[in-house]
Order: structure tokens, then sequence, then C-alpha cells
């Protein structure tokens, strides 16, 4: 009986973790699909960055309520983590609480455990009554169609999930330790539960065990500990499906986000080779290129391919919390931009193109769809006031504002689509270099006026 | 800066005046009073006249990436040929572009935007502010976002504000959560997407929920799109748009 357990328990890991790895390898696998970016720079800088903003949370408590909510739940979540590794050793090896040779020590860790344990769940309660109670604007935006929102509510229940049974599992342990130690329980399966570790919260639940046979006890216990490590690889496994893998790409994705002054937009090195070659007064403009020459880099980005590595990985990054679509001048304004919908854009997109080449063998087949038209509204990105409101408000530094930088280039430079506004601006810049039309002989009348 | 060149001499730092300032009417005020300003301190100057031209800021905005670039390299020739290492403009746009965006195409300077040069004049001792008739009256900041969040400078404007005695009220959205007066992105120069309603009404209400007597900006375009949202709410009696530097070259009636 104890090999069966013990070897359910090894293909339920092994399951687990497997699956797991194998969808997240998918992940770096498009990832890939984009442009490949110079990020060996900056190093101190990304540190600290991702000691500042992503162990530190600096930008979270912005929003003071959330940001301390969501601190909670990043403790908790991290700290009660070590318990699974209790978890683990026990499980492979038929060990109940092997840990607890730490004494006093140990107490202090399950107890912490417990109280971290009951913030996190008062914390993910909270969250739910704001997002369906209270029903904050930024939860129930325009894209935030029903996965969306179906998609943070499985997350929470989740979390609330398994924190009860965690806590469950520790009073029903305690109950029997209880029952060991006034000699009321004494078979050979209850002599296990020695009297270990110090329970403030579960003791409180414990009360309800009172009266309970030393069967039942014991299959609310094994069941408990069960559905918990069964629920954490379950989770584990949702991460991919769902926004909530920031809990893992939020590291990475803040130390490869912009460290340079937020309105320092790169300059296209392919248009400078363009335009070095017009202004040089040698250069044979009819000369055919050279045998060979690479066909120039296509201007811009309509597609997830256009786009760069850090971009597609803010894409997988983005946990839809809203924060930069709250803070955007276009969408308070009602227009239909949404740098949140970009980010989610570019993923559902980025999903898509994956799938068609695992169906192709590795090649994407044409679909006849693409990023610009097909998720993304030309209306949406011509309301963007490149303001960096939204790239500021993200918490994990995602950068919606280049993509939609990236794409306005596809739009004027391979489409000639701007606005026809625009045109006439870039036609006064071109002929008279100034936006509107006056001469550029008369730039220095203002000195002579009064 | 060709008169400069010719006698052989460098000023100690060139003006980049900017299409605003050179051509629209309301930033020509700004333009002149900045100019008040640097006479005042003695500063010894230059502008680049009829060889200056738009940084590329809206086009690159818009994404016409090569007409930027166009407009970078002639603009970073002229700025080379005259050997300028220091730079002050009245434009956040222009302050950006030059700061940010010239060095990668080979055009190194030490670009200031004009709030933080006078504070630092002011720091010198070379330019005295006073309250004068500002003094003790309601004032609201509105942060460009291309001074603010885009370079980190929120300190400058407010310190020469502080020094002109005014009671700085802040909106609740400032500093690195300031609201966009919606021209930036070259929104400028073309009509707002369909929505509720126009950013600067928005930025607007803001302002003068505040009382503020005087809305004061660090931009041309802000300048222009608040000026047009107090007038959409008929307030232009009551609210004035200001820049920094008239206010300043305003209570010393420069």
């Amino acid at each position: 009986m104890a090999y069966i357990t013990k070897i359910l328990f090894l293909i339920a890991l092994v399951l687990g973790v497997g699956y797991f790895t194998y969808n997240i390898r998918k992940v770096i696998s498009r990832i890939k699909l984009g442009q490949e970016v110079d990020t060996s720079d900056h190093k101190k800088q990304r540190w600290s960055n991702v000691v500042r903003i992503a162990l530190g949370q600096s930008k979270m408590v912005v929003r003071p309520i959330a940001g301390l909510l969501h601190i909670v739940v990043y403790v908790g979540f991290i700290i009660i983590n070590i318990e699974v590794l209790e978890i683990i050793i026990d499980g492979l090896f038929g060990t109940h609480r092997v840990l607890s040779f730490l004494g006093p020590v140990y107490d202090v860790l399950i107890g912490s455990f417990e109280i971290l344990a009951l913030l996190v769940l008062l914390g993910v309660i909270f969250f739910w009554t704001r997002r369906n109670i209270q029903k904050i604007k930024r939860f129930w935006a325009r894209e935030m169609t029903s996965w969306p929102k179906n998609d943070a509510n499985i997350i929470l229940y989740f979390e609330m999930v398994l924190m009860i049974l965690f806590l469950v599992m520790n009073a029903a342990d305690l109950a029997l330790q209880r029952g060991v130690a006034a000699g009321t329980f004494t078979s050979e399966t209850a002599s296990h539960y020695i009297q270990v570790g110090s329970y403030p919260v579960s003791q409180f639940i414990a009360f309800l065990f009172q009266g309970m046979s030393e069967g039942t006890l014991i299959v609310i216990e094994r069941s408990a500990w069960w559905l918990h490590i069964l629920g954490i690889l379950v989770f584990l496994n949702y991460l991919y499906f769902s926004k909530h893998l920031h809990i893992i790409l939020a590291f990475p994705n803040v130390y490869f986000g912009k460290v340079v002054p937020k309105g320092k937009f790169k300059n296209l090195d392919s248009v400078t080779n363009e335009v070095k070659l017009m202004m040089d007064p040698s250069a044979d403009p009819y000369a055919a290129p050279p045998e060979g020459a690479e066909t120039p880099a296509k201007f811009g980005a309509s597609d997830v391919m256009d786009l760069s590595r850090i971009q597609l990985l803010n894409a997988y990054t983005c946990t839809e919390c809203g924060r930069c679509t709250s803070e955007c001048p276009a969408n308070i304004t009602g227009k239909k931009l949404s740098p949140r919908k970009i980010m989610m854009d570019t993923r559902d997109r980025l999903e898509e193109v994956g799938k068609n080449m695992e169906a192709n063998g590795g090649e994407f087949k044409d679909d006849g769809k693409q990023l610009l038209d097909d998720y993304i509204l030309r209306e949406e990105l011509w309301a963007c006031t490149t303001c960096n409101a939204c790239v500021e408000a993200c918490p994990v530094s995602i950068d919606p504002l280049s993509i939609i930088m990236d794409m306005r280039q596809y739009l004027v430079m391979e489409q000639s689509a701007a606005p026809n506004e625009l045109n006439v601006t870039m036609t006064n810049i071109e002929n008279n270099s100034a936006p509107w039309p006056f001469n550029q002989m008369d730039r220095l009348n203002w000195k002579n006026e009064n | 800066m060709a008169e400069y060149m010719a006698q052989g001499k460098q000023p100690e730092v060139l003006f980049w005046v900017g299409c605003a300032g050179s051509f629209d009417d309301r930033a020509k005020k700004i333009t002149k009073a900045f100019v008040k300003l640097l006479h005042n301190a003695k500063v010894d100057f230059a502008v680049l006249g009829t060889e200056e031209g738009c940084t590329g800021d809206p086009a690159k905005r818009a994404g016409n990436e090569f007409l930027f670039q166009m407009q970078a390299m002639m603009n970073i020739e002229v700025l080379n040929g005259y050997e300028v290492k220091k730079i002050v403009t009245a434009c956040p746009h222009c302050f950006n572009t030059i700061k940010n965006e010239y060095p990668g195409l080979g055009g190194n300077y030490e670009v200031m935007h004009h709030t933080q040069f006078l504070k630092s004049l002011l720091d010198e001792g070379r330019l005295k502010v006073e309250g004068g008739k500002f003094k003790g009256k309601k004032i609201t900041f509105h942060d460009p976002c291309y001074l603010g969040r885009a370079n980190n400078e929120y300190e400058a404007p407010r310190d020469l504000l502080r020094k002109l005695e005014v009671e700085l009220t802040e909106m609740k959205r400032c500093k690195s959560r300031g609201l966009c007066c919606g021209a930036g992105g070259a929104q400028m120069f073309k009509e707002p997407e369909p929505g509720k309603k126009d950013v600067n009404i928005e930025r607007t209400e803001e302002a003068l929920g505040t009382n503020a007597k005087i809305i004061a900006a660090g931009c041309p375009f802000c300048n222009t799109m608040m000026t047009d949202g107090v007038k959409n709410f008929e307030k232009e009696g009551e609210v004035a748009v200001m820049d920094v530097a008239e206010m300043i070259a305003n209570a010393q009636d420069l």
C-alpha cells in the first residue's frame, strides 16, 4: 500500500512538472519567433530593476490598496511554497513532516505559513470582491470579455481552495496529534502524528474536529494533503493557459525592460543606411544592388514576427491588470485604444501563429491574417499620444507604446497609410522643415516683431 | 550662429527655438519672454535662425522614421558644423529628440529644457526670480509628458514657481502620473479619433478643478491645448495659461 501511494505521487509529480516544462518550452520557442535584440547593456541597472521593481514590488504600491494586498499574496505564496518542499519529500519517501527535526524552527515555520495562508486567503477574497462586487472599472473594460474575466476568477478560486486545503490539512493533523498525545488514538497509522509544529490559525478549525474518530481524521488529513499538492500541480499547469504567467515571467521581463529614458525611441538602423545613402553625394542612385545583397528589412511591424523578442515576452508577461489602460489619456476619453488590449492581442496572435507552425511542421503557413487589422485596429494605433503613461503604470515594465510605434511605422513607411492630416504635416516638414506651411526663411521673424 | 562663427567666437549656449516657438503666435511670446530672461541674465546665446529645421519629432512619432532621420541628419550637420556643445530649448519635444535620439545619429550635445536652464541661472545667482504680481496666487503646473515621464524632470519648473512665491497646488494626476494634454505623438496635427471627449478638455477640467488662477505650462503644445480647453469652458477671462518663462519675465516686468 505504501509503495502504491509513493508511486502514484511520483507519477503525479512527473506528469505535473513535465507538462509544465513542455508548455514553458513552447512559450520560449514562440518568443524566439521575434526579432533578436541586444540586451547586454546596463547590466547593473537591469539587476537593480529586478530587485526594486520585481522582487521589491515598487511599482505595485503606487496604488496602495491593490499594492499592499498583492504584496501579502506574493510574499505568502513564495514562503508557503517552502512547505511544498516538505510535501514533496514526504510524498516520495513516505515520511510524515520530515522537516520536523528542526524543532523550534519548524514551529516558527509552520506558524508563519499558517498566518500567511490566512492573510493570502483574506487578500484573495478582497481581490475577488474588487472584481465582482465593487466592479472596479478597469476589470470591466471592453477587452475584458468572458474568458479574461473568468480566467481572473478561476485564479482567485484556485488560491482560495489551496489555502483552505492547507489549513484543513494542518487542523486535522493537529487533532490527530492531540488524540495521540492523550492516548485516545493508538493505531499504528496514528502514531505518525507526533506532536510537532505550531498552529495559530488551524487550531480554530481543529476545534470543529473534536470528537471525530481516528479514521475520519486520517481520511480528512490525507485527502487535504493530496488535494493540496495535486491542486498545486494543476495550478502550475494552468499558468500557461492563463494570464497568470506573470508570477514567473515578471522577473525576466523586468530585467529586459527599457533602461533608457522613456522618451528615447529607438532609431531604425535600416532607415539610417537608406538616409545616409540618400545624403551621400557620391552615391549612385541608379546603381543596381550588388549581387547577393540582402533585401532591405521591412520597416515597422504588421505581425508578431516583426516585433522584438522583448515585446513578445511582454505579451506573455501581461497579467491584464489594466493599470496601463486606466492611465491612458486616449482610453480615459473614450477612444478605442487600450494599451492592455495591445498586449492581449499580441499574445493571442502569437499563440495562433505558434499553433499554426506546430500544425505545419515548424513552418508558418499563411493564414491570411496578421496582427494589424485582424487584431489591432488602425483607429487604436492612431489614438495614441505617445505620452508614456502606460509604460509608467505597468508594474512589470511592459512597453505597449513600442508596439504601437512599430505598427505606425509599418503603416506609414510600408503602406503610406497615415491619416490625411498627418500626410499634410509630413509634407510640410519635408518641404519647409516645419509641420506648418511656413517658409523656413521666416524662422527668425519673431525677433523683429513685437 | 553664423555671425558668431564668422567672428571666431562660441556662444555660451545655443537657443533652439523650435517650429512652434518660431511660427506659432502664442509660442512666439514664450520665445520672446525667454530671450528677455537670457538677456537679463547676460547669457551669451545664439540661435540658428533660418538654418534651424524641425527636429523630426512629429514625423517620428507618426511613424515616419525616414523623414525623422532626414531632418535629424540635416540638423546634426548644421549643429556639428558650428561645433555646438550646449543647447537650450523651450519645447520638451525638441528637448527630448535632440537629447535622446540625436546621439545615435552622430549629434552629441548637452541639452537642457529652458526650465532646467533657468533653474541653473538662478542657482548661479545670474537670474533673480521674485514673486512680484504672482505672489500668493494659486497656480497649478501641468507636466509636459516629454519633460516629465519621458525624461524624469519634475522639479525644475516647480522650483522656479516656488521662487515666484506662488501658492502651488497640484492636480491629482501630476508628475509621473500626469495626464497628457492630448497633443503628443503628432496628435497636435490631426483630428482626434472618435471618443467621449477630447483629451485637452479632460485635462483642463482637472486643472480648473484646482481653482488655480494660472495654469503653468512648460511646452508650447501643452500651452495651446490647455488654452483651447480654457476657452471651451469660457474661463479665459479668469484663468490664464502661461509658460513658466513668461511668468518669470512678467513678474519682473521685463
